[in-house]
């Protein structure tokens, strides 16, 4: 059982029956109150949302779901297409069960696909993904202690605030937690 | 692999919270306060309802200066601060970490209307040093900080806002929940704003107010939908205070919490504390507002994730 203290973006959890995903989550604490987690929560068959406060000492059952590593093949208009790496099954996810995964899926890659009585509904995708940016506007030459950061586009199309002295070409490391910039990968 | 980026991003926010703690220092050094610091790691605690403090071998670490602060006026000190960290258990969100700084000031022979006053001046002086002005943007929306601002009565704010008076009716998480979700929201965002005369419920530490004793005499201040800080007139009835921590402990002991010892030195000296009132306030979040952030960790060197 999960406790309120485990509650976080991304957590799986079964509600009547029904498997559903924190999409938001908020800590709050006023003055000396007690602490309060205000989530919104997804209903990963239905797509249903709504928002709930929870306190602590409330107790959540995990999703009773089934993790099947799969490989990302292709995407063909609104469809994306997986395979089971042991199984080779393909099987597809709709974009908007894809949500913000899609902009971190390249060519292969291998993810974790959630399944609820054999039926896809979310993807897990590992903590950091590499990916190349495609599209950068040279930064002033040498800046890199002022802090200030430019927008770049990766390969995905997924468009990101980074620094200065990153260049097209470059792969860079982001956090698929926060969809922030981590590092430059040296091949 | 060591995120450096970050770090390089928030060197403007880290060069302006260094200035507003230059600014917070000056401010209470002309005012006559005496800067103290105290340990961090005690054997004992101030029992509360919702804080779970960290534990170590060693002792606990405080959440809070008060209980060391209050030893200063018994001994006849009479205006003390300190900014240092402060460790809560189990804290952390966009305005919240488990090691957080904070200050706190006490003033022997004043109550909480004093601090109030304090509040006032201590951010137009920083904000005089800062920016110049009076005035602030924070997210878009500006906040004259310009006194007097306004001490808005907590029963008022519920009667208003959530349609309920706290001071009839005694239920601590309604209370809790409604604050966050409709009061606090609801509050005047063009200036910094005072709740006051809380429940004496919501006030463990706090003076009950002579007229009203069911409100006690607390006061929080709220600025840009933040909540920045906590003071009271305090309790100097030994006997009283040692109820009301009996109290919290019997409350978290019904929680299925850990009940915590009483701090009996800190029983013993508060008969000879003079009437007082201190306050608690949070630098990060005061650096947020000054800084327009919008998350904590925007304004602080390292994450608890960074390390």
């Amino acid at each position: 059982m999960y406790e309120a203290a485990d509650l976080r973006k991304g957590l799986k959890i079964q509600i009547e029956g029904e498997p559903y995903i924190l999409t938001d989550f908020s800590f709050v604490k006023p003055g000396k109150g007690q602490a309060l987690y205000k989530c919104k929560l997804k209903n990963l068959i239905t797509g249903s949302q709504f928002d709930r406060t929870f306190r602590s000492g409330d107790r959540f059952e995990p999703a009773d779901l089934d993790e099947q590593e799969m490989e990302f093949l292709y995407q063909e208009g609104s469809q994306y297409c997986f395979m089971n790496t042991s199984s080779y099954e393909q099987v597809e996810m709709e974009e908007e069960q894809v949500g913000d995964a899609k902009n971190y899926l390249t060519n292969n890659i291998k993810v974790s696909v959630s399944f609820f009585q054999a039926k896809p509904m979310a993807i897990n995708l590992p903590t950091f993904v590499d990916l190349k940016v495609v599209k950068a506007d040279p930064g002033v030459k040498g800046d890199t202690a002022t802090g200030a950061t430019k927008p770049v586009t990766m390969e995905t199309g997924y468009e990101i605030q980074v620094p200065l002295f990153i260049e097209e070409g470059e792969t860079l490391r982001l956090d698929t937690r926060t969809g922030q910039y981590v590092s430059r990968v040296k091949e | 692999m060591v995120d450096l980026a970050r770090l390089i991003q928030k060197r403007e926010n880290l060069v302006l919270r260094g200035r507003i703690l230059q600014s917070v220092r000056r401010f209470f050094q002309e005012r006559d306060f005496l800067e103290v610091a105290t340990p961090l790691l005690n054997p004992s605690l101030i029992p509360e309802d919702h804080i779970h403090p960290i534990e170590t071998d060693a002792g606990f670490l405080l959440p809070s200066p008060e209980i060391h602060m209050k030893r200063f006026l018994a001994a006849g000190y009479d205006r003390v601060f300190q900014i240092g960290p402060c460790f809560r258990k189990g804290e952390r969100g966009e305005h919240h970490l488990p090691e957080f700084t904070m200050l706190e000031w006490y003033r022997a022979r004043e109550d909480y209307r004093a601090l109030a006053d304090d509040c006032e001046e201590l951010l137009t002086a920083v904000g005089r040093d800062l920016f110049g002005r009076a005035g602030i943007e924070y997210r878009g929306a500006s906040i004259d900080l310009a006194p007097p601002w306004q001490r808005l009565p907590v029963k008022e704010a519920f009667l208003d806002h959530a349609g309920w008076d706290p001071l009839e009716e005694e239920r601590p998480e309604r209370f809790e929940q409604d604050l966050s979700e409709k009061v606090v929201p609801a509050l005047d965002k063009g200036k910094p704003v005072f709740l006051l005369d809380f429940p004496a419920y919501e006030a463990s530490l706090a003076r009950k107010k002579p007229a009203d004793p069911r409100a006690a005499e607390r006061i929080e201040l709220f600025a840009g939908g933040l909540e920045l800080a906590n003071g009271f007139s305090e309790l100097t009835d030994p006997e009283e205070q040692r109820c009301r921590f009996e109290e919290t402990n019997e409350r978290r002991r019904a929680r299925g919490e850990k009940a915590h010892p009483l701090p009996d030195k800190f029983l013993a000296f508060l008969a000879d504390m003079p009437p007082s009132a201190g306050i608690a306030l949070g630098i990060d979040r005061l650096v947020m507002l000054l800084a327009g952030a919008s998350h904590i960790d925007e304004v602080i060197a390292l994450a608890p994730e960074d390390l």
